[in-house]
């Protein structure tokens, strides 16, 4: 019996599409409540039937659905986990502000516009739940496209080169993840002549297992192709250069998206993919990440403070606050991986709202530059206490979230590495300094530009998102336990995962006891099989008896 | 025992009144605001005096566990309560904390009542005092962080309660950031704290230590190494050197805030830390040292600057810095009960000075300028009156309550068991500083001819709302101390009595010292009183009057023969400044020129464009091949050709 409700979830969004497509392009009214409409009933299905039937003792994946699509190598296999659940559920609960945001900002190709946001929610949600390399790699490759066209065309005076630059950035690693897939495809089938195979579960059931033996020079050149796709879209540092040109060229919605989920692609995929498939070489390659992540945090938090304009500030607050999150995947403990998942989702949270905010602010006064603003507290109050709240979370005062997780991977990476979390943990001073005079020069003191002086206070509509992200950011920092407590197993076992893989170097005995206690063993360990079977799971050996056939 | 087991209930009632008037203040008339504000800080204040009497009934020597109410943060073998515990600390502390809020509420109400966002105001001080409790009745010290960060976020608010002027936003932004700092170190010990205990309970951390030989629960090292790194989070919050800069700057708030949190309550918080991880530093000797010499310095250090200022609240500020500085002397030397015993008799007179002070500024529309004073004895008696006492308790005058606590925190440095006569003197001179700055600031505001235009400046005494605080704490400013009173003539210290558990429970086991032998309760008493510290007080008070009252061209006089050192002071050793040219603005050049223009703009995206380049301009050079000329063509053909056949005859020769 196999759930549906993930493939809902996928496409559910695709769905709106034929309804706007038939709209008149002028008609924007029904163009963005449809898209509203879509998006919430999106957010609702996610959030009542997703997250209460959710087992969270189970460490495997759940609510998985397994066809075969291309071919017999190539399923559609999904799932999601403790890691993946809640990255599901920050993506259809921030787009509809997204959408709500775009409300009246958005004049041209008004259609367009939402169709865009609507194709990237379902490709966000494919990467989080794809459990197959080549169908992760489908999603992953469709997220740029929207974006492309979100930054390229409704954004603004560069956005031409800022687009560009987003994607030749994301290109390149992207065909690096791709040469590495196939590679990994072609070793899939092991000394035993297994089926060959692009299913995550299966692979990493087998690198576990021993059945795949790969030498250790490979496994640092596959997880250095898989690494570095995801650190451009982290992004990590010296890899970053894209993201603040990106977000001071976006338009409100898709600064929201990026900053909110996107960028959470890149520290997904090193926890999905990284470490369990190459745990060797992530443990090696540790050192090095740990420090360019620490580099981002202190770096990203120095020149935001001095950026004169608003937007590109906040999207280096964004280097810094992911510096945390690569810095507790790559702790390798289980306090760090869930506080590096709170913090994914958290960030998504505060820095989405950040980005409404100023968004709000924007449609007031076209421009982002802090010296144009001054005194914006007098006209707006609602709109700037509301700011100052969000500054607040993201600068990780307690109890709101973000606290929750920075402390989490602060306590994580301590284990791991003392002075790693020492440095880190300076990067809670430099954000108090950046937001802190940042909100100074934008929302206190006295109006010093006449055309602020009248601005009007937030709508009806904003004080919805508004009140919104404040709770979400309330509740995530008084409530963290509902979030931590369904990562917990899927943490766990990812830690296990990351202990190494068996391998028949001189260094290690050929058969590891790589099992961990209570894993029952389909097979016997590698020896020239008469019937190769594929290991993972029983549902799959319908597929591997049917592929099997000479 | 109801709330005994309902403890929560003390902190809910101020985190209702703020949120109430926080969200829909706007729109109440005063009165409401009042009773609200009021209503819920009296409400926490009567559920403490429930508290107390709870407590008093309890067996001597049960120890209460905490009371765990949710779980606040798990994750793998983190986890963090919301749990609070109440032992004899706690209860000063809350009883410190409830009181002194209720009175600067009510206080407040005249002093704010012409202000915009008076609901603002009220909302603030409210959540104010929630996380000030939280702070004082966390059981875990995660959770004790989040009462600590959230008073800091307190004070960033009512520092810049007026936020149309740049210079209180700025103080404001200044008390977050620098507390910030010590926050880092806080932060780092407390992740020390959980890699060494694998707790964050205070009483499992505790139960950890006692009884264990030296070195089995933790090293001496690892235990140094904490309490120096919480230590760093006390330096910056109680405004200790080098930390110390962010306090007088918080002055620009209002003064009802400058008496409540940067005098009575919140400053003190690094203090009750220290206090309430007495268990850790008692085995951490180097840490202790460091503590009483952080804190002599500072009481030092910061009298001296007293001296000098004409500012009325900086005079305070500075007052308030160097008397943290000997509740921290007094922790240092190992006497935690006289540190907490300062921390309770300063919230009484040093809440009183400033309240009192306000009173001043009201009276003289705003003006805190003592050299523009003078005279107001008359005028306003009950604030004069208030502020005498107060500056009396302050001084060390005997019988007065600073008397009793800094008598013992000097005695303690001298002949205790971790004495330091180095530490004792700095600690004495700076008394006698003390008493000459506070003096200064009587005959200065109240005594001489008034230098004020009086038909510009219209004296009058404030209402009773504010009047009535000022006499309820200078009753406690006097009284307050007495409890250690019998001590003096060889008699029991009930304040000490009563928070020995506190700090005998986890104590180390150290060697019975022998008793001193005693003298007789005359002799005693005479000691006492003739002691270094009351002559050195009334030393103070006699320059001061020298100064001020007999021969006023002598401050004059002396600033102008000790000119250098004298500008040194008055600017305050220019800390601010060398602050900002050594730490600040290089940070922001680097940040800028180095970071951002040179590494990301020119060095990374230089290298990407420069990619990009080359792979766009070899793109156009290879389009120049298909240039639709058949001529190049058959070039092109011939060339390939030639190419292709050199290759073959290449190939098979290699094959041979």
């Amino acid at each position: 019996m196999q759930s549906h409700l993930l493939s809902v979830i996928i496409f559910l969004p695709l769905l709106g599409l034929p309804a706007l497509l038939m709209l008149r392009s002028d008609d924007h009214t029904w163009i963005r409540r449809i898209a509203l409409a879509v998006s919430l009933a999106e957010f609702a299905i996610s959030l009542a039937f997703l997250l209460p039937t959710f087992d969270s003792a189970n460490s495997g994946y759940q609510f998985v659905e397994n066809h075969r699509w291309i071919g017999d190598a190539i399923q559609y296999h999904i799932g999601v986990d403790g890691i993946s659940l809640f990255l599901v559920l920050l993506t259809t609960f921030l787009t509809p502000l997204a959408i709500l945001c775009s409300w009246n900002s958005i004049h041209e190709y008004v259609k367009g516009f939402f169709v865009a946001l609507l194709v990237i929610e379902t490709a966000m949600i494919g990467v989080f739940v794809s459990l197959d390399l080549l169908l992760f790699f489908f999603f992953w490759e469709l997220t740029l496209i929207p974006m492309y066209f979100l930054v390229g065309i409704w954004g603004h005076t560069r956005r031409i080169y800022a687009a560009v630059k987003f994607i030749l950035y994301t290109m390149f690693g992207s065909i690096l993840m791709l040469v590495a897939i196939l590679w990994l495809y072609n070793l899939s089938g092991g000394a035993s002549g297994l089926v060959r195979t692009f299913d995550l579960p299966e692979l990493a059931s087998r690198l576990q297992r021993g059945y795949i033996l790969i030498p250790a020079h490979t496994e640092l050149w596959l997880f250095g192709a898989f690494f570095l796709a995801f650190a451009i879209k982290v992004p990590l540092f010296p890899l970053h250069t894209w993201l603040p040109d990106a977000h001071t060229e976006a338009p409100t919605a898709g600064s929201v998206i990026l900053a909110g989920v996107m960028l959470k692609l890149g520290t997904y995929g090193m926890m999905r993919f990284c470490l369990p498939l190459f745990p060797d070489a992530a443990h090696r390659m540790a050192p090095l990440i740990g420090v360019l992540a620490i580099i981002g945090i202190v770096y990203g938090a120095l020149v935001a403070t001095i950026q004169p304009n608003f937007k590109r500030l906040i999207a280096y607050t964004s280097i810094s606050h992911l510096g945390f999150v690569v810095l507790g995947i790559f702790s390798f403990t289980t306090i760090s991986f869930q506080g590096a998942v709170f913090q994914m989702i958290s960030h998504g949270v505060s820095t989405g709202a950040l980005f409404l905010g100023l968004g709000m602010i924007y449609d007031r006064r076209h421009t982002y530059e802090i010296k144009e603003f001054g005194g914006l507290v007098n006209p707006m109050p609602v709109l700037m206490a509301f700011f100052l709240f969000v500054c607040l979370a993201s600068l990780a005062l307690p109890p709101l979230n973000g606290f929750i997780g920075e402390f989490l991977i602060l306590i994580g990476v301590f284990q791991f590495h003392h002075a790693w979390a020492s440095w880190a943990a300076s990067g809670s001073v430099l954000s108090a300094i950046y937001l802190l005079w940042s909100y100074q020069r934008v929302a206190l003191g006295e109006v010093t530009n006449d055309k602020n002086r009248t601005l009007p206070d937030a709508s009806g509509r904003e004080r919805v998102i508004l009140v919104t992200v404040a709770l979400a950011i309330l509740f995530m920092g008084v409530a963290s336990p509902l979030f931590t407590h369904r990562m917990q197993a899927a943490t766990d076992s990812l830690v296990q995962q990351t202990k190494g893989l068996p391998r028949n170097d001189a260094t290690r005995p050929p058969q590891p006891p790589a099992l961990a206690a209570g894993q029952t063993m389909l097979l016997a360990p590698p020896q020239p099989l008469a019937q190769p079977q594929l290991l993972h799971d029983r549902s799959l050996a319908s597929i591997a008896a049917r592929t099997v056939q000479p | 025992m109801f709330i005994l087991d309902h403890l929560w209930i003390i902190i809910a009632l101020p985190l209702l009144g703020a949120a109430i008037n926080g969200l829909l203040g706007k729109n109440f008339s005063k009165p409401i605001v009042n009773s609200v504000g009021i209503g819920s800080v009296a409400l926490a204040f009567l559920s403490f005096a429930e508290l107390a009497r709870e407590f008093a009934q309890l067996p001597a020597g049960q120890i209460l566990e905490p009371k765990s109410y949710f779980t606040w943060i798990t994750a793998g073998q983190f986890k963090v309560d919301f749990s609070l515990q109440v032992d004899q600390l706690t209860i000063i502390m809350l009883g410190v904390v409830t009181f002194v809020s209720l009175l600067v509420h009510i206080y407040s109400t005249g002093y704010m009542a012409h202000e915009e966002g008076y609901y603002r105001f009220f909302s603030y001080l409210n959540l104010f005092v929630f996380f000030m409790l939280t702070l004082v009745l966390a059981a875990n010290v995660v959770l004790m962080f989040v009462g600590w960060e959230g008073v800091g976020l307190c004070s960033y608010l009512l520092v810049g309660f007026w936020f149309l002027k740049q210079s209180a936003i700025s103080a404001g932004k200044k008390a977050f950031i620098t507390t910030r700092i010590g926050d880092f170190g806080f932060t780092i010990g407390i992740l020390l704290l959980f890699w060494t205990f694998g707790s964050v309970d205070f009483v499992t951390i505790f139960k950890h230590l006692v009884g264990a030989p030296p070195d089995a629960a933790a090293s001496t090292g690892v235990l140094t190494t904490i309490c120096l790194l919480l230590f760093t989070g006390a330096v910056g919050k109680s405004a200790q050197l080098p930390l110390y800069v962010w306090l007088p700057d918080a002055m620009e708030g209002p003064t009802p805030v400058s008496a409540l949190i940067h005098a009575a309550t919140m400053v003190t918080a690094g203090v009750y830390m220290v206090a309430r991880m007495n268990p850790l530093f008692s085995r951490a000797p180097v840490a202790m040292f460091v503590v009483a010499l952080i804190g002599a310095l500072t009481a030092f250090f910061a009298a001296t600057i007293g001296l000098v200022q004409t500012d009325i609240k900086k005079v305070l500020a500075y007052s308030t810095v160097s008397q943290l500085g000997y509740m921290f002397l007094g922790l240092g030397v190992g006497a935690y009960a006289s540190g907490v015993f300062h921390l309770m008799t300063h919230a009484f007179f040093k809440g009183l000075l400033f309240l009192a002070a306000g009173s001043v500024i009201h009276a003289m529309g705003g003006d805190q300028e003592m050299p523009h004073m003078g005279g107001l004895r008359n005028k306003i008696p009950i604030t004069f009156w208030c502020m005498l006492i107060a500056t009396f308790a302050i001084a060390g005058i005997p019988g007065f309550a600073g008397y009793f606590s800094k008598d013992e925190i000097l005695e303690a440095a001298r002949s205790g068991p971790n004495a330091n006569i180095g530490l004792w003197l700095l600690g004495l001179i700076g008394a006698g500083f003390t008493s000459f700055y506070m003096f200064r600031l009587i005959f200065l505001t109240f005594f001489g001819e008034p230098r004020y235009d009086e038909h510009k400046v219209h004296v009058h005494e404030s209402p009773y709302n504010m009047t009535v605080p000022l006499i309820l704490l200078a009753i406690l400013s006097t009284v307050g101390g007495w409890v250690a009173a019998p001590h003096l003539v060889g008699g029991t210290d009930y304040f000490e009595k009563f928070l020995h558990p506190v700090f005998a429970t986890y104590a180390p086991a150290v060697a019975e010292r022998a008793p001193e032998a005693l003298e007789s309760p005359g002799m005693m008493l005479f000691h006492a009183l003739t002691g270094w510290p009351v002559l050195i007080a009334l030393a103070g008070l006699l320059v001061a009057w020298w100064f001020y009252i007999k021969s006023p061209e002598t401050p004059k006089k002396l600033a102008d023969s000790l000119r250098a050192p004298y500008t040194l002071v008055l600017h305050k050793y220019y800390v601010d400044e060398l602050y900002n040219a050594a730490i600040i603005q290089p940070l922001l050049w680097i940040s800028t020129n180095v970071l951002w223009h040179v590494v990301d703009e020119t060095v990374i995206d230089g290298t990407v464009n420069g990619v990009a380049r080359v792979a766009r301009e070899s793109g156009s050079e290879l389009r120049e091949i298909q240039s639709g000329n058949a001529r190049s063509y058959a070039t092109w053909v011939v060339i390939g050709a030639v190419g292709v056949t050199v290759l073959m005859i290449g190939l098979w020769g290699m094959v041979r």
